[in-house]
């Protein structure tokens, strides 16, 4: 999260939205990003409606054994198609700024020619 | 005569106790981030401290005290490092398959959810006037 922060403008020149979604309360997010300073949107999904739509909750991975979303990364396309995606099998080790751009790099150059 | 402190017991547990305690640090930097290896690196220099401290403690009980510290010392930090390779080696890859996730070429589900302060954000919004949108979902802070 905060190194997606730390490059927010190598993804704003290449016109790129960062968000950020998770089951945290609204509270909760607005409570960590003035804390962490992160300007980009952080998506409530309380009930976990939209993780569920992604196939991504992890049944009993949060505290209290609470249903959560696990680590995952997605690369849309102005017209709404997947381009790129990273479903991490380990939650420690997650995709880091370098790795999304130069997949978006190399989508965008191919599309070029 | 009096017997000499076996210091190796004690910073052996020290460096065992940092391998441990030190993750939440370490994890922040991406150069000890994938792979936890400077923890190792700890637990492994407490490692070799303690076995140093067991050899003097047994081996020349006359200099060196430490035979009752340094079997506990020895235990608890066998105990720290278990915990951590169980969490980091076993807990934090049971992950679900999500064989249902969007896959390239596939179309991504459209969503409206609110942002931290409260303004709804539609996928549609996003992807309007841009190049595109990057998802990042995450586990949440706990």
């Amino acid at each position: 999260m905060r190194s997606f922060q730390n490059r927010l403008p190598d993804f704003e020149s290449r016109s790129i939205r960062v968000v950020a979604i998770s089951v945290d309360p609204i509270e909760a997010s607005r409570a960590h990003c003035q804390k962490m300073g992160f300007k980009y949107p952080f998506l409530s999904d309380g009930n976990a409606e939209v993780i569920r739509r992604y196939d991504l909750l992890h049944v009993g991975g949060g505290p209290r054994h609470s249903d959560i979303a696990r680590p995952a990364e997605f690369l849309i396309d102005s017209a709404g198609t997947v381009r790129w995606v990273n479903l991490t099998e380990n939650a420690a080790v997650r995709a880091r700024p370098d790795q999304v751009l130069k997949a978006f790099d190399e989508i965008n150059g191919s599309a070029a020619r | 005569m009096k017997r000499k402190w076996n210091w190796a017991l004690w910073v052996g547990l020290v460096f065992a106790l940092a391998g441990l305690f030190s993750y939440e640090l370490l994890s922040q930097f991406p150069i000890t981030r994938d792979f936890p290896w400077a923890n190792l690196l700890l637990f492994a220099i407490g490692g070799i401290l303690l076995v140093l401290g067991l050899v003097r403690a047994f081996g020349n009980p006359r200099v060196y005290r430490g035979k009752i510290v340094g079997p506990i010392f020895t235990i608890l930090s066998l105990l720290a490092f278990s915990f951590f390779a169980y969490a980091l080696f076993y807990v934090v890859r049971q992950m679900p398959a999500s064989m249902g996730a969007p896959r390239v070429g596939q179309k991504a589900p459209d969503f409206t959810l609110p942002d931290q302060n409260g303004k709804s954000v539609a996928l549609a919004d996003l992807l309007s006037n841009s190049s595109g949108a990057l998802l990042i979902f995450y586990r949440g802070h706990w």
